[in-house]
């Protein structure tokens, strides 16, 4: 399909990636995905509870529904732990693809630029799929891209802050730079935020805390399908410029009474 | 090594924390003994990720630091 996206070897028909993160519940969370008809969520990496095992798998939940797992190197503040994390995830997950993260401030958790330029060589040597969570800067995106990242998902705003796209036109200019796939990761509130990305042209959006955090997850999971969808509508059938002044949308000529 | 003459178990690190075990066993008897589904996670030794091929193979020792990983909710 033409108009499916495209990264690395897969095609995606949906837009739109969702995290499994913050969910009151797992039955919540299948949900919410179902609903949002992500073809792609994201999962972290963490140490088996060697205490309590009734917790039972993530992957149980998520296997069913015959979705791609991206997991990611969340959590990680050197190039070092990412690229182990990665190695880790690729074996627990028997896939090459990762969602990499490194991050360089605790308050901000914006990501590392140089430590994460560093890791991506590094797993792209290692023959993974590297999908490199990054500051929303063309130079930056460009330099991993260089590098071999596979898509570049530049921040709309702080993950988890709600905020929307705080720089649109640098999403704009980093969708112009790239020959990669630009996915919006982290930074969405609402619909309205998904539709603006990507109304900019990004690819794809990449969204947990604005679902699973809503009142009504599964309802804000389909309010963020459609989102996405229209923002793509959208784009891709040109928006008209903007103007200072208004210009009538009815004939001038033929007005009663004139 | 030089604990090898112990009487009780042999002590590894598993995730972080001191762990005992009767004696060195392979990954795949630490997996049993933990009642984990070696499917549904990852395994490294020593900082070496332990392919699932090799879950026989590799024997757990004295003073091993093991990581047992798996995927949780994330974004």
């Amino acid at each position: 399909m033409p108009n499916d996206l495209q990264i690395a070897d897969r095609a995606f028909s949906s837009r739109l990636i969702i995290g499994t993160g913050k969910y009151a519940s797992l039955d919540l969370m299948v949900r919410a995905i179902e609903a949002s008809q992500a073809e792609m969520v994201t999962v972290a990496v963490r140490r088996v509870n060697v205490q309590d095992r009734s917790e039972g798998s993530l992957l149980d939940h998520l296997e069913a529904s015959h979705l791609a797992i991206l997991p990611n190197t969340a959590g990680c503040y050197t190039a070092t732990d990412a690229v182990r994390t990665a190695h880790l995830a690729r074996e627990a997950g028997l896939s090459n693809w990762i969602k990499l993260e490194v991050i360089g401030d605790e308050r901000t958790l914006y990501p590392d630029n140089e430590a994460l330029l560093e890791a991506t060589r590094v797993l792209v040597a290692d023959g993974f799929v590297v999908l490199p969570y990054t500051n929303d800067d063309p130079v930056a995106c460009r330099k991993l891209e260089d590098a071999g990242a596979a898509a570049v998902m530049p921040l709309g705003a702080p993950i988890g802050s709600g905020l929307g796209i705080q720089n649109p036109n640098n999403i704009r200019i980093i969708k112009e730079f790239a020959s990669v796939p630009v996915i919006v990761d982290a930074g969405v509130g609402t619909a309205s935020d998904a539709a603006v990305a990507m109304e900019l042209g990004a690819d794809a959006v990449l969204m947990n805390t604005a679902i699973a955090a809503a009142t009504d997850p599964p309802a804000m999971a389909r309010a963020m399908k459609l989102a996405v969808e229209a923002g793509r509508l959208a784009h891709l059938a040109g928006r008209i410029p903007r103007k200072a002044y208004a210009t009538a949308s009815s004939p001038l000529e033929g007005v009663v009474g004139r | 090594m030089h604990n090898a003459q112990r009487e009780s178990g042999v002590e590894i690190r598993l995730n972080g924390d001191a762990y005992e075990l009767p004696e060195s066993l392979s990954v795949r008897v630490l997996l049993d003994r933990l009642e984990i589904d070696p499917r549904r996670v990852a395994v490294e030794v020593n900082l070496t990720v332990i392919k699932r091929g090799q879950y026989d193979t590799t024997i757990v020792r004295e003073g091993d630091e093991v990581e047992i990983v798996n995927f949780v909710g994330g974004g």
